[in-house]
Order: C-alpha cells, then structure tokens, then sequence
C-alpha cells in the first residue's frame, strides 16, 4: 500500500469517526427532541404540567355529559409503603369540582421521602384534567409509620373532547430517600 | 510487546509484503492481514452460532410441555436475552464482518483492507465484548433477563450483572463502528482503477450502505445504554418517571437504532443472495441499479420507521398513520429485490449445488417473513399481534432461513477458494433438506401460537398452546442437530474436503461474475498487490 493511499485512508476513517461521535451526541439530543415532540402533539405523552397547580375557574357545567374517573394507585419496586385511594371510579360531570382522598402509610422505622407520578389514560387527556390541588406536586415526607391522607382536586374541563367517556388516572409512589438526601 | 519483537525479528515487517503469515499461533493474535482476520470473524460467528443455538435448545426444551421443567422462570427469561444479543452481536454481525473482510478486498482489487490495524483491533474488541457479556451468566442475580431491548424499568431490576452487560453492549458498540469505519473506507478508498462505483459487486454496495448505517447508529445505542447506566447508578432521570423522566423515551432511542439494526443483518444478506444467483443461473444479475437503488432507499426508509415497534405506545391517530404507511413503504424497494432474484433465475441455466439451493430457499422464506412484515406494518392489527409469537416466529423468518441460510450459502460458495479444497455435496444437500424442512416445522407453527395469543418470553403457557409448541420444539431440535453437519463439514474442507482438484473459478464460468474468480484456489495470502486491469462485470 503506498503512503498516498495510506493518508487517505487514515483521513476517510477520521471523518468516519467524528460522524459516530456525533451520531452518540444526536442520541442524547434525542432526550430535548423528545420534550418537543410532545409538545407538538406528534408523540402522545402526559402533559409535562400534569404535576402543576392549575388556580380554581369556575367552568358551566355539562350536566348531559358523565366522565367516568377510575383512581390506580401503585407502588414502584421495593417501596415499602401502604397506598390506596378511598374510591376506584366516580362519575363526574364535567366542570364539576371534586375531591378525592388517598392515604399513604409509611411501612419502615426510618423517615422517608417519597413522590407520586401521574399517569392518564388516555394520555391526551391529562390536557384537560385539571388539579387544584394535589399530593403529587411535590415531594412528601413520611415520618417512621407515619399514616397520611392526602386530597386531591380537580375538574374535568368541559373542552374535553366528547370521544372521551373515561379516563383512567393511575399514581405511582416512588421512594426517592436516596436521591433527596444526596441533593 | 518483547514477545511480538522477538517473534519478528525485524521492526519494518509489517511493511514486508513478499512473506507468507506469521509461525505458530501468535499469528491469529496480532495479523493485520484481512484473510486471516475473516477467518477469525468467520470462526468465531460460527463458534458463537452454537453457543446462541444451546441458548435457544434450552428455550425449546422448556417450551416443549406447558409447566416447569426443566429451567426457573428467571433464567429462562435470561436465555432469551442472551439467545438474541449472542445471536445478532456475536454471530450474525460478525459474520458478515468477516464476510467483508474476506471478500471486499478481493471483490474490489485491493491488497488489504484500508486500516490493518484497527480490523485487528476491532475483531479483539469483539470476543473481549461477547466474553463480557457471557460472564453476566455467572454474576449474583444472573444475566439481563428483560429482553435484548433492554427497556427500563424492567432492566434496571437486573442484578450485578446490569453495568457489565452495559459495559459490552459499548465494547461491541465500539468494535462494529470500527469494522464498520474500515469497510467503508475500503470501499472508497482503495477500489482498483477500473472499479467504478457502478461496477461493484453488489456484496460491495451493500455492505457500503451497512457500514453508514452501523457508523449512524451504534452511537444512539452506546448513548441509550450510557443513560440506563447514569439512571441507575448516579441519579439522573432520563429514563426514572420518579424525577420526571419517560421510560418512554428509551423506546423511541432504541428503535431509532434497532430498526436501521435490524437492516444491519439484512442488507448483506441481499448483497450474497445478489452474488450467488447469478452464477448458478448462469446470467448476469438482472437490474442491477435497480438493486443498488432499492437497496439505498431501504435503508433510508429504516430511519423514518422506528416506532412500528411500538403502536401499542400509546401515540396520537396521526403518529400511527404515519409509521404505519412508511413502513408499507419499504415493500415497494424490498418487492423489487425479490423480483429482481425472481428474474435473473427466470430462463437461467440453473443448477443446484448447496449454495444455490439455500439461495432459493432464501428467496422464498425471506418473501414469507416479509410478508408477515407487512402484516404487522397494519397498526390497527398490530395490536393483536404485539408481543405474541407472532412476532418471534415473524423476525425469525427474516434472520434464520434468511440471514443465516444465506451465510450458510456463503460458506458453502466461497469455502472451495478459501481453502482450496471442495467440500462434501452430499453431506452440503443434506445439511440443506434437513434445515430447510425443519426451520419451517420449527417457526411456522410459532405464526398459530401468535395469533392464538401466546405472549413471548414466558417460560409457562396455556393448555391450548401445547401442541403447537411441541412441533415446534421438534424442529428446532432436528433444526439444531443439523447444524452440526455444517460444522463438520467446515472441518473436514478445511483438513482437506473430498480431495477434489479445485479449479481457480471453482463454480463453472464464475470468472465472469466476480474478481475473486480470477484468483487461485486457495487464495495466496497477499493477493492483488498490484491492481488488476480487467474486471468482470456482471452486468450491463
């Protein structure tokens, strides 16, 4: 192989290797595409706000119109806590207001900081469910078997679209003790 | 390093081209030269075929009667996942890597591949990455069991063994880059004069497209598996819905690189498929540019169709759509392959030596997989089919009696120059019909058992899935048992074959379709040192 060729090569393979370093750079460029994508509607994801305060407005209500609102609760692996909600569904009008409680127990001697994470079904319409008030806005901390029942408010905004008939909201509690104290 | 200086004798020997290989086994350590480092590729693909088929004897065996009987569940689901990564990064991929390595320098008239030293390097890297990942097998709480995708959560409950899977998902990362990296700069750089471009053989073309489609996506993968890892051991939250992350989100990445991956396995296939028709038929290859077009566009589309994988997602009516149509798209390209090997046979004097015959059978069962494809490609059913055995019986129509038997076909194609030695034809027919028929006793049952609804990956199932799944554990067991064959006869032609004189075209009038041809049998180890002037060409 002469020395001409033996440049070139060594060249073509360099470029070659900053295109796959780019490419590993695209990949997390991904994690912000992502975020946008949603925005635009073009990936169906839960509103990014879905854990916002969004202030009380006094909506007309639509009677003719009855949303069935069914309540999940789960726990994320090894987190060791009791959580439940006092109803699995309820009929709701929407523009109606309504408080739901769930209670959440501590099952070990340490304090525990944990959070629960929304999640609707269908997804597009957590655009329209809207919190008043919420367990899920922010971190909660549970003293050692600390037993907590915590509201949460919200109203259907009667924008929904009318193929909408149920939604189903399911919350999740993970256990976050770790990453809080090392913050 | 003391050792390999005092193996050489001399520092400039790299640079000697009048010597034959290297004494003794250091050979295989340090070569540099591409033939030896095919055959390293070569051996070790086939090596780690055997080790992912015992993964998928297992899996047979278990499913073989609805209970447990033999494995525990979790590794069960750990043969699974290590059935799939052993299979595409340490048996298909390789594979075709050494293919290239053997082929693509004597195809296009160079004496090497373009950088030596990184092939020997990227091959090492490989058997460090695949070591890396089989010892996750004897780690506290065993190898990743969620599936070769990989998806968090799920993955991220694998035990000790979650950082070094990581860590040889990066190292084989890494390694196909460089192989990758080396074609293509093989393939511009280093074509003899009169090699234009449109007068590659279409193995060239192909792996041309692969090698920009590893060098696209291997990184997205190396990135997706870093943020698992910064996700579960230093509390970044891509992936973690606890800290406003999507676990989403992977699967989009994932896909992004597994559908143009999956293509990675397939575009080489085409390119083999490509070079034997047509000297078994006796024809030149018909519509050549219309292959290398098609075989282009494929790979564009497989960047634009990635969440086909995942309309169950959840995604908006348009998403769905819009996935579901690109994806019909690429039958139109992949439709016109098929035609093409259709016609080049049509009229053709054809004659059925082993390569050709699993050809064929290529043909056919590759067109049968696809078409399942196509199935699938309808969102509205693909909600039945999702995570069924469908599924599982749907890619494995695309990479056993495809990929695998057009390796196979390779083997047997281009054995005779490598070693100069012919290999057995009766034993080549046989290893052929036994495969032939018991891939399909094996799979297609796997088609009922999907759309019956039977999830895969469970190591338990239903009373009503029994029978199915018994036919089906008999022909991946006569299908594995056959395999066997293949592996003796690779021994035997190396040790010497049926002791039959090969002629340098080995295959009759082959000259006139391919470079490699003009060669004697077996191939010189330093070949095309100067260019060569006159190059056949297969088509018009």
């Amino acid at each position: 192989m002469n020395d001409d060729v033996e440049v070139k090569n060594k060249k073509l393979g360099q470029k070659l290797a900053i295109i796959a370093i780019a490419m590993f750079g695209f990949g997390y460029a991904l994690v912000p595409l992502y975020d946008v994508l949603c925005e635009w509607k073009w990936i169906e994801r839960d509103r990014p706000d879905a854990i916002k305060a969004i202030p009380e407005t006094a909506y007309t209500i639509d009677v003719n119109r009855n949303i069935n609102v069914e309540f999940m609760t789960s726990l994320n692996e090894n987190t060791p806590m009791v959580f439940s909600s006092e109803m699995s569904q309820l009929q709701v009008h929407p523009g109606e207001y309504h408080t739901v409680s769930f209670y959440a127990e501590n099952k070990t001697n340490k304090t525990m900081v944990a959070r629960a994470i929304p999640s609707f079904s269908p997804a597009l319409t957590s655009t329209y469910f809207e919190k008043v008030e919420c367990f899920c806005f922010s971190e909660q901390t549970f003293a050692p078997h600390e037993k907590k029942t915590m509201p949460m408010r919200f109203v259907v905004n009667p924008a929904l679209p009318p193929e909408y008939k149920t939604i189903t909201l399911s919350y999740t509690f993970f256990d976050n003790t770790e990453t809080a104290v090392k913050k | 390093m003391s050792a390999v200086t005092a193996e050489h004798g001399h520092d400039d020997h790299h640079d000697d081209h009048a010597h034959g290989p290297e004494k003794g086994w250091l050979r295989w350590i340090i070569t540099t030269n591409h033939k030896d480092i095919g055959t390293l590729y070569l051996l070790f693909a086939l090596a780690m075929f055997f080790v992912g088929g015992t993964m998928a004897m297992i899996i047979r065996a278990e499913l073989f009667e609805p209970g447990m009987q033999f494995v525990d569940p979790k590794f069960f689901n750990s043969m699974t996942t290590m059935h799939a990564l052993v299979m595409v990064f340490g048996a298909v991929m390789p594979a075709f890597v050494g293919l290239a390595n053997w082929m693509i320098p004597m195809m296009i008239g160079a004496p090497d591949m373009a950088l030596p030293r990184m092939n020997n390097m990227s091959f090492w890297m490989l058997v460090a990455g695949v070591l890396l990942l089989a010892s996750t097998l004897f780690m506290e709480g065993g190898a990743p069991a969620g599936g070769w995708t990989l998806y968090p959560p799920l993955v991220l409950q694998t035990g000790k063994a979650l950082p070094f899977a990581i860590f040889s998902v990066h190292l084989l990362g890494i390694s196909s880059i460089m192989g990758a990296i080396n074609i293509v700069a093989t393939i511009l750089n280093m074509r003899a004069p009169a090699m234009t471009l449109m007068r590659m053989p279409l193995f060239v073309w192909t792996w041309l497209i692969t090698g920009f489609l590893l060098i696209a996506i291997m990184p997205v993968f190396a990135g997706a598996v870093t943020m698992l890892l910064t996700d579960k051991f230093f509390h970044t939250s891509f992936f973690d819905a606890a800290g406003g992350g999507d676990p989403v989100l992977y699967q989009h990445i994932f896909w992004f690189f597994g559908h143009p991956e999956v293509y990675v396995m397939i575009l080489p296939t085409f390119g083999v498929a490509s070079t034997i028709i047509p000297v078994f038929a006796r024809k030149p290859l018909f519509g050549y540019s219309s292959m290398v077009y098609a075989t282009a566009s494929i790979a564009f589309l497989s960047f634009i169709v990635w969440a086909h994988h995942m309309f169950t997602v959840g995604m908006p009516i348009s998403g769905e759509l819009y996935f579901m149509y690109a994806t019909m798209l690429i039958a139109i390209p992949t439709g016109v392959k098929v035609f093409n090997w259709t016609a080049t046979m049509w009229k053709g004097a054809m004659t059925f030596e082993t390569p050709m015959l699993f050809s064929i059978a290529f043909v056919v069962l590759f067109t049968l997989g696809g078409f399942t494809g196509l199935m699938m490609s309808v969102a509205p059913v693909d909600f039945q089919y999702h995570d069924t055995y469908f599924i599982v019986a749907h890619f494995h129509y695309t990479l056993v009696p495809a990929s695998i038997f057009i390796l196979m076909a390779a083997g047997y194609y281009w054995m005779p120059k490598w070693t100069g030695h012919m290999y057995n034809e009766k034993v080549g027919q046989l290893h052929f019909w036994l495969s032939a028929i018991s891939v399909n006793i094996l799979f297609f049952p796997q088609h009922f058992l999907g759309l019956a609804g039977m999830p895969r990956r469970i190591p338990d199932y239903a009373i009503q899935f029994a029978d199915w799944n018994m036919i089906s554990s008999i022909g991946g067991f006569i299908f594995g048992a056959s395999q066997l064959l293949f592996l003796w006869i690779v021994i035997d032609t190396i040790k010497g074959g049926t002791g039959e004189k090969v002629s340098d075209e080995v295959w009759e009038d082959a000259h006139k379709h391919g470079l490699e041809w003009t060669l004697p049998s077996p191939v010189p180890y330093h070949t095309f040192s100067t260019p060569p002037t006159v190059i056949p060409c297969d088509h018009n």
